[in-house]
């Protein structure tokens, strides 16, 4: 049957045959990162037409309906403005941090990509603490923004790059809270064992209540680390401009815009991989006819139908909640999300411990 | 007691958000809500609503009669002097004098569509009219007379 495992490894054998060792290695090195960068293009161009599609039709708005059948190649036409932009330095900025920030931005996004597997055993780096190396790496996001928002010379850009800073450091807390819950499920920090530990059911189900509440908790949190709506505080268009991006403009600009597109896409695949199972098709315990049925759905085609579901949430938050203020924000994170997340903490772990699980 | 009214505020947070996500699915899963115009292809049939504020007209009835008096009353209203009311003395079936309008001249270029004379006149002589489209390339063509020519006052109208 077709597969992307089966693509990757024909692909892995002929190269092995025609080529040494090494250069086997760079050439698939050079693959996977075309493959990486690929993905991104395609990501930010599906992405921005289903966020302004979504976006028109939550509020009665029919959306971008002009260029090409029913408006669907506007993201195409919009990156090629921004191609043929000129992209300028202010004269005021820190010239060699302010063209930095964009590619450190998209760096972190492409190192986000290595442990996420898109469907059964095609996984770029299946490193055994996975789920540490998201958290760890994902965090990284914030300098960039920082240094976006501290070399533009800009009291609007530092301010929104100093409150998503406060929010990174946060919302960090209760997002890991409730990544652990999963791993302590699991006991593997390891993505492929995650996924194989939900072969009989997804851990949303399996765990009960407390394990849909790590999931909220997850979704708010990611959400407010992407610095999306209503977390927007980093970029609030009514207060500051653009906030950190606000001096940037032509392909520096669309960087920004990409990464936190693909940022979206990353934070939504790991919410899919820890709690609705990643590439695992949806199994009922002893329904074997109907089991089968399931696996007979590709397993990249539940990977990306999970990633979009949860995507689609999170652009459902933004067209439908109003901005929180920064105070808000702080208190929402400290006096709600912390202790509720680390109080179902214990309990997923007294679950682990006692066996309530299925 | 703290601890009730902390999860009472979690679940009133969180239902009112529900609340919220209700109404936007709701939208976004009911296309015929859409409220936009397309304007440019619909325009054969484009509906607007009944208080939309084109232009300032004087509806005339068969005979070629208006029911402005000249009472000036539209012209002290207007805040930037669109309106200006011109008077011709007429005789009527008494041999009296009697004023009269001879032009109601309207400067749409001027006009904010505020509707503040539509409001002052006390014998409904002017309307607000649905038409928009009112570019021209000559802005001569702005300046409209209102009352159509050799039009006199209805009968009754004081």
């Amino acid at each position: 049957m077709w597969s992307f495992s089966n693509i990757a490894n024909n692909l892995h054998e002929w190269l092995s045959n025609t080529f040494n060792p090494t250069m086997t290695l760079i050439i698939e090195m050079v693959l996977a990162g075309v493959a990486v960068i690929g993905l991104f293009a395609a990501l930010g161009l599906v992405l921005v037409i289903m966020e302004r599609k979504v976006s028109a039709w939550m509020q009665i708005r029919l959306g971008p309906n002009r260029v090409g059948p029913k408006g669907m190649l506007q993201s195409l036409a919009d990156t090629l403005k921004l191609l043929v932009k000129e992209g300028l330095t202010p004269n005021g900025a820190d010239k060699f941090l302010f063209n930095l920030a964009p590619f450190i931005a998209m760096i972190v996004a492409m190192l986000l990509m290595a442990p996420i597997a898109f469907a059964k055993d095609f996984q770029l780096w299946d490193l055994n603490i996975g789920v540490l190396y998201v958290s760890a790496v994902s965090s990284l996001m914030v300098i960039s923004i920082l240094m976006a928002g501290w070399s533009s010379n800009n009291k609007y850009s530092l301010m929104g790059a100093m409150r998503s800073g406060a929010q990174i450091v946060s919302y960090e807390l209760s997002a890991g809270l409730s990544v652990l819950a999963v791993v302590v499920m699991t006991g593997s920090l390891q993505v492929s064992d995650i996924i194989h530990s939900q072969a009989d059911g997804w851990w949303i189900f399996k765990g009960h209540i407390p394990m849909v509440i790590a999931f909220v908790t997850f979704i708010i949190a990611v959400t407010a680390e992407t610095n999306r709506a209503p977390f927007d505080l980093a970029e609030a268009e009514s207060e500051l401009t653009a906030g950190f991006h606000t001096e940037y403009s032509g392909m520096k600009f669309a960087l920004f815009f990409l990464a936190e597109y693909v940022n979206v896409f990353i934070v939504c695949a790991i919410g899919a991989t820890l709690f609705l199972g990643g590439w695992m098709p949806f199994h009922i315990g002893n329904w074997t006819a109907f089991n089968h049925v399931m696996d007979y759905i590709p397993s990249s085609i539940w990977f990306f139908g999970k990633t979009f579901f949860l995507i689609f949430v999170i652009m459902w938050f933004r067209w439908t909640f109003p901005r929180l203020r920064i105070d808000q924000l702080l208190n929402l994170e400290w006096k709600y999300l912390l202790p509720i997340s680390m109080i179902n903490l214990l309990i997923v772990t007294a679950m682990a411990i006692l066996k309530w699980h299925f | 007691m703290f601890i009730t009214k902390y999860i009472k505020d979690v679940y009133n947070g969180v239902k009112s958000l529900l609340v919220g996500m209700k109404r936007t699915l709701y939208y976004f899963t009911h296309h015929k809500e859409i409220i936009t115009q397309q304007y440019p292809d619909n325009r054969d049939t484009l509906v607007l609503p009944e208080r939309f504020k084109g232009e300032v007209v004087m509806p005339h009835d068969e005979n070629n009669e208006h029911r402005c008096t000249g009472c000036q009353a539209c012209e002290l209203a207007c805040p930037n002097g669109t309106i200006k009311v011109i008077f011709k003395n007429e005789l009527n079936a008494e041999g009296k004098k009697k004023k009269a309008i001879d032009k109601l001249v309207y400067h749409l270029e001027l006009c904010t569509m505020c509707n503040l004379c539509i409001e002052a006149c006390p014998s409904d002589a002017i309307k607000m009219a649905q038409t928009f489209e009112h570019s021209v390339f000559d802005r001569n063509e702005l300046t409209k007379i209102l009352n159509n020519p050799g039009s006199k006052i209805m009968d009754g109208v004081e």
